[in-house]
């Protein structure tokens, strides 16, 4: 080890003084808790790809109606059934053709068979091909995969629906989107309320303590013993079906989760000095409250709020799909899987592209609510 | 010493129900005065009641019975709004956990005004910005601190924050409840100066709880010894360390390591057994001027006379 | 004595997501065989990571190694796979930690915690490891071991928590313990308790101690050596009356000054000024040197090496170079390193006494 020997520059023994404040100041830069938990979740490459997700999903569901010239109601049999059509993309399969499958004890009685039961001339016929021979087959039918150029059999060329038409020929885009939006709607508003009903609940039951807390938390325990279905057939026999009903029946039970979360972390709070020292400068239980621990909570709350939102979306698709849930002509993705579901083997199109929004708004919310839960959890600030 | 008494505690208890028919004594009437400009120590080891005590003298806790006189005025008994926010604004508190006691979505400067704001001390936005950064001086911090969050902090800085904003009301009284306990040493002693400073230049009264017996000493001017919810021994700090009658004060004195290597090799514990004294008959009783003891009668008689042959009467 | 661990130039960093924070900045020490080395030093100055890197328990993947070496019984630690150092980990280097509450499981009963490293190490069969929890629970003083063996960790008090503690790191007879401020979390009466225990040990086992805490009165009365840590790294070490009687590094000097004497109430306390530098950007020079008031130009411009005061006394600070000016330690600090027992009188000495 080097003993002292090594020679330096005289000049470096001096003495410096420093400035006394220098070593109090802060090194890094200033960030609030929200700035902070905002680059968190930025590095969060899911819950970012989440969020646009959902942005985007949103901004087309309010879009996307007025982008052709259909309307959400207006029936049109003579284009029912119409598969999707995009001027631009027939190459990729949006051209409009649309593949029955016939069966006759021939191939051409098949095709017959065919063009008689769906009112389609010959002419617009593009391609057949056999799919299953009559020695493949059980009951000694030939089967017929018969591609039409239906569009043109309707005599309607020049039209193009995105997403296709459902079994009244109103077109499925404006539908999809109007009833993305309803879903949407559902979900936000129920959340919303979850979160005020929960929030006030929870919070006074942790605060208060004791007593009140109490019987507010056997209130709950009875609340949350009915099954929900239940509760919601209920509701919905009281009420008029339609999406007053569906948003009570969604929140009758709906704050549980979230008042018990909110009287957790209140009660968690409530012992930690921060509070005792408002307590001691004399705070009243309002300021108390409102000052101090609804914003520690706040993080908790949107977490959960950010839960509630697809769970919303998809209980209510839920109802709608076993018929408790919004009635014609009001559409959401719900109602609009449950129709398409009745013809989905020869019309598939009409349940994808509600089915595949539905999915992705779930994994979308999901991964964002992941992602602020990571960012938004105390417990990783350093 | 000055005879103004600023607090009085009188027979204080403060019993918890755990629950169905067990009840906590976690104070058992607990008498004690404390005189106008100094500090009064509570030591005891965790669990036996010190920090109730300091809770329940503020208020934050009712207490079960006992008298709390604070300037003369039983302090429990007011019931007026008015006189509470004055009480709330002469008596205060800085504790323990520099982590906990800080809002963590309040600035420095919303935490510090939260007293000022409460009690509407100032109107103009000009005139609390100026406070706050006067406070934030007067603990040893800069102004541009005052934007920031408490979790940009260290122990020691947090620490102070919490004295400032027990200091924007301009107390008379201050407890302290372990407010270094939670620090490394050499943060320590800076909040403590801190302290000493803070009480000559605003004449400030502080009850000082803690474990550390050596910090406890040095910032003390009496002390009393808590155990099991009561206090066993109260004395000037001085005599407290040189002339320990109770015996959970010697073993508590004998427990603490001393920085000196030579001093710890040599060093004899005396342990504490609470059945080897009648603890049911024990009154609190001054044995010799202003050194206070629990004991039962004949010990009291027998310390009498042997005052007069030493300063320690062996047990 | 020869020595059973050598640390060497060891870093340890950990990646957060705001930058990469340098914990440890080149550590040197050795620990000899049968001795405790005591360490040290304010929170975060990298004491406590220093233990984690010895027993293999840096958090990966945010915690890494990128430079160093641990060696023990010839093999380079940092360089062992997770299986390797499972091996050693409760056999030869064992930890104690500082809250017992959570270090021992709740929902198990203590024989069963004690028996499990016995079964797994040492391949003991159940009544065989039996006996020998039994038999360690007495040596840690725990009364009535045999029943004892059969309640849960919330039956027992703090300090009989930490006996368990003790007993479950010495089952394997380690080589080496590390104590990561085990007595911090109790009282006084039991921390005192708890440090005689763990020197009876010693002499009985001949273990070797790594002793981690802020508590300098516990350091004068645990250890044989001492290692101040500032910043990441070791300032000054040497034996414990070298660092108490003649400290050279004016963190040192710092530390001990800002503890109170018995007769110093009417002074100021030395309190060592500002806080801790940030170790995301570690200054240049000498990282104490914005809280020393003996700093000089050099402290800012190049980082002090380990200058050799004695055979046993290392300390890095440049006021040991030839061409530094000679500076005395303050008043406080003097006075402390006349010593307790050798000058003034302590009220706890007086009890001894008697």
């Amino acid at each position: 080890m080097d003993n002292g020997t090594k020679k330096y520059d005289l000049e470096k023994f001096k003495r410096v003084h420093l400035s006394d404040d220098a070593n109090e100041e802060l090194s890094r830069p200033q960030l609030s808790f929200w700035k902070d938990a905002w680059i968190r979740l930025r590095k969060n490459t899911g819950a970012i790809t989440g969020l646009i997700v959902i942005v985007f999903i949103i901004l087309i569901a309010f879009i996307g109606p007025f982008m052709n010239e259909y309307t959400n109601e207006g029936a049109n049999y003579d284009a029912a059934y119409l598969p999707p059509k995009v001027k631009g993309l027939e190459a990729i399969g949006f051209d409009g053709i649309q593949t029955y499958e016939v069966q006759g004890a021939t191939k051409e009685e098949a095709i017959e068979r065919g063009l008689a039961g769906y009112e389609i001339e010959e002419e617009y016929v593009q391609d057949t091909e056999v799919v299953i021979t009559k020695e493949e087959s059980e009951d000694g039918y030939v089967t017929v995969a018969m591609e039409v150029d239906i569009y043109a059999a309707r005599g309607l060329e020049d039209q193009y629906f995105w997403f296709g038409t459902d079994s009244m020929g109103r077109d499925l885009w404006t539908r999809i989107w109007n009833g993305t939006q309803i879903s949407l709607y559902i979900g936000f508003l129920a959340a919303m309320i979850d979160m005020v009903i929960g929030v006030i609940y929870g919070g006074i039951s942790g605060y208060y303590g004791g007593k009140t807390d109490n019987i507010m938390q056997r209130i709950i325990e009875i609340l949350s013993g009915i099954p929900n279905l239940v509760v919601v057939i209920l509701m919905i026999i009281l009420l008029e079906p339609g999406l007053i009903a569906i948003t009570i029946a969604l929140t009758i039970t709906g704050w549980i989760g979230m008042a018990r979360i909110v009287r957790g972390q209140v009660l968690k709070l409530k012992g930690q000095e921060f509070i005792l020292a408002a307590r001691t400068l004399g705070a009243n239980n309002k300021r108390i409250l409102m000052k101090h621990l609804i914003p520690n909570v706040t993080g908790m709350i949107i977490i959960n709020t950010m839960f509630t939102i697809p769970s919303a979306i998809f209980f209510e698709a839920f109802l709608s799909f076993i018929g408790l849930g919004l009635q014609p002509p009001i559409a959401s993705l719900g109602t609009l899987i449950d129709t398409a579901f009745d013809d989905y083997r020869v019309f598939p199109y009409m349940l994808l592209y509600p089915a595949v929004i539905i999915s992705l708004l779930m994994i979308g919310f999901n991964i964002l609510a992941d992602g602020l839960r990571d960012a938004l959890d105390p417990k990783m600030r350093k | 010493m000055n005879n103004d008494k600023i607090l009085e505690v009188k027979n204080l208890k403060q019993h918890f129900q755990a629950g169905r028919k067990r009840i906590v004594k976690a104070v058992d009437g607990v008498s004690f005065d404390i005189y106008r400009g100094e500090t009064f120590g509570l030591v005891g080891e965790s669990g036996c009641g010190k920090s109730t005590t300091g809770r329940t003298i503020i208020r934050l806790y009712n207490a079960t019975s006992g008298e709390v006189k604070f300037n003369g005025i039983d302090v429990h008994g007011r019931k007026s709004k008015k006189d509470l926010k004055q009480f709330n604004r002469q008596m205060q508190m800085i504790f323990q956990d520099p982590y906990a006691s800080l809002n963590p979505r309040m600035t420095v400067k919303e935490i510090i005004l939260e007293g000022i704001e409460i009690h509407g001390l100032i109107e103009h936005e000009a005139a609390k910005t100026k406070r706050v950064e006067e406070l934030l001086e007067t603990v040893g911090l800069n102004k541009e601190h005052a934007t920031r969050y408490p979790h940009e902090f260290s122990g020691g800085q947090r620490q102070r924050i919490g004295i400032a904003r027990a200091l924007a009301v301009d107390p008379e009284f201050i407890i302290a409840d372990e407010p270094i306990s939670a620090l490394d040493v050499s943060i320590q002693a800076q909040v403590v100066n801190l302290m000493k400073e803070l009480q000559e230049k605003h004449g400030l009264t502080y009850l000082f709880i803690a474990h550390d017996l050596s910090m406890v000493k040095y910032i003390s001017d009496r002390i009393a010894v808590m155990y099991a919810g009561k206090i066993v021994e109260l004395a000037d700090s001085d005599e407290l360390y040189k002339n320990p009658l109770h015996p959970y004060t010697r073993s508590l004195l004998s427990a603490i390591p001393l920085p000196d290597p030579d001093f710890e090799r040599t060093r004899e514990r005396t342990i504490y057994d609470p059945a080897q004294h009648d603890a049911d008959n024990a009154k609190f009783r001054e044995v010799k001027q202003g050194h206070w003891l629990l004991c039962t009668e004949e010990a009291y008689k027998a310390y009498q006379v042997n005052q007069s042959f030493g300063p320690t009467p062996s047990d | 004595m020869e020595p059973i661990l050598e640390v060497r130039h060891l870093h340890v960093v950990f990646d957060t997501y705001s930058g990469t924070v340098q914990a440890v900045r080149g550590a040197n020490f050795t620990l000899k065989k049968g001795e405790t080395l005591a360490i040290v030093g304010e929170s975060g100055s990298g004491k406590s990571v220093t233990t984690k890197a010895l027993m293999g328990l840096v958090a990966k993947p945010a915690g890494h190694i990128p430079e160093g070496e641990i060696l023990f019984d010839g093999k380079d630690l940092t360089k062992l796979s997770d299986k390797e150092m499972q091996k050693i980990r409760g056999k030869d280097i064992s930890m104690i930690f500082q809250d017992p509450m959570t270090s021992l499981n709740p929902t198990m009963k203590i024989g069963k915690q004690i028996m499990e490293g016995l079964i797994l190490h040492q391949k003991l069969s159940k009544i065989e490891a039996k006996k020998r929890a039994i038999e360690l629970l007495e040596l840690v003083g725990i009364p009535d071991p045999a029943n004892r063996m059969n309640q849960y960790p919330h039956q027992f008090s703090g300090g009989m928590r930490q006996r368990v503690v003790i007993a479950i790191a010495l089952a394997c007879n380690p080589k080496v313990l590390l104590a990561d401020e085990p007595t911090t979390a109790l009282d006084v009466t039991i921390q005192a308790q708890i440090l005689e225990l763990m020197k009876e040990i010693q002499r009985k086992m001949e273990t070797s101690i790594i002793f981690i805490t802020h508590d300098l009165g516990v350091v004068a009365n645990v250890a044989d050596r001492v290692a101040v840590m500032y910043a990441g790294k070791i300032v000054e070490i040497g034996t414990v009356d070298d660092i108490f009687y003649n400290p050279k590094h004016p963190y040192t000097w710092g530390l001990l000054g800002s503890m109170p004497t018995v007769d110093n109430e009417d002074e100021k306390l030395m309190a060592i000024p500002g806080t801790p530098p940030d170790l995301m950007n570690p200054p240049k020079g000498d990282a104490f040197a914005a809280r020393n008031e003996y700093a000089m130009q050099i402290d800012l411009e190049e980082e002090p090496p380990m200058f050799k005061v004695s055979d046993t006394h290392y300390a890095a600070t440049w006021l040991l170079h030839d061409d530094a000016p000679d500076v005395e330690p303050p008043e406080a600090v003097k006075k402390r390193m006349k010593g307790i027992a050798k000058g003034s009188i302590s009220a706890g000495r007086r009890i001894d006494v008697e």
